[in-house]
């Protein structure tokens, strides 16, 4: 997503990411970033829950309004009112994705490998 | 305290998020607000996975399903007056329960008509667009890049759009 608001603002679009990813947005440089530490297929709060939902866009148009430069990235504060490891569980789908189970296997012995030679 | 990019994600994922050695490509882009946001039309645009049931097809998860190093880097146009049982939700890396809900969590729509209706901003364009967010691993943005956003781009343009404002699922 950073890459469509980039696309985006250079063809002459003002533009305001919201993002849980801000790892992503920093590394790929979008131009206006709000962080928010909200479980993924969450961005902009709870279901039914307006006033969380009204309180992270107006920030993000805070910050549309104030970024002084190109790769602004503001953190709000915002906490998402469920504890941790339940938020981890919800938002993931029922099935992992196919990519996943593609991929778990080998992910896990590259970082195997990176672990023993870091022992080393 | 900054937020965490890596909070709700699995170790193995974050893990492996973390090798990658991306840096920006520079000049960032920048575009100016043209005036105050009570002045400013907007349009939506996310990567949520959203698609109108009766007129349009899902996104292509069964090419996923068949090389799930592949995501489908099309969109669909979502026009404003959509009501929540209209529209489907395709995506097969997040639990779609909650956007099928309310489709402001991803898509904030009403949000914005209050926004208007309150006068901080001007307008809100009509469709908005959703993308899905998997594009593919290693993920190759280059449909939407050079292809699809431009396109957009040019439907913003006609439509006077000032901002756009952004949420990946």
């Amino acid at each position: 997503m950073p890459v469509l608001a980039r696309t985006l603002e250079a063809a002459g679009f003002a533009t305001i990411l919201v993002t849980m990813m801000p790892y992503w947005a920093e590394r790929i440089g979008a131009p206006r970033t709000l962080a928010i530490e909200f479980p993924f297929g969450h961005t902009l709060g709870q279901a039914h829950n307006k006033n969380q939902q009204m309180r992270v866009i107006r920030q993000a148009l805070q910050v549309l309004e104030q970024a002084p430069e190109p790769g602004t990235i503001v953190h709000s504060l915002e906490k998402w009112p469920v504890p941790p490891k339940q938020a981890m569980q919800d938002w993931q789908p029922a099935q992992p994705s196919p990519v996943v189970e593609l991929l778990a296997p080998r992910f896990r012995e590259l970082l195997r490998r990176r672990r023993t030679s870091n022992e080393d | 305290m900054p937020v965490d990019s890596f909070k709700f994600l699995p170790r193995l994922i974050a893990a492996f998020y973390k090798t990658n050695q991306v840096q920006p490509e520079l000049p960032m882009p920048w575009t100016p607000l043209p005036g105050p946001l009570s002045a400013c039309k907007f349009a939506l645009v996310t990567s949520a996975g959203l698609y109108l049931k009766s007129q349009q097809p899902p996104f292509d998860l069964e090419r996923e399903r068949q090389d799930p190093t592949w995501g489908d880097p099309t969109y669909r146009a979502i026009p404003t007056a959509v009501r929540q049982g209209q529209l489907g939700v395709s995506h097969l890396h997040v639990n779609p329960k909650d956007v099928q809900e309310d489709f402001n969590i991803l898509l904030p729509i009403h949000r914005f008509q209050e926004l208007v209706e309150q006068g901080v901003i001007s307008e809100l364009a009509d469709p908005a667009y959703s993308f899905m967010g998997y594009q593919g691993f290693p993920p190759d943005a280059s449909h939407w890049r050079d292809l699809y956003a431009p396109e957009i781009a040019h439907r913003l343009e006609m439509d006077q759009v000032d901002c756009v404002f952004l949420t990946p699922s």
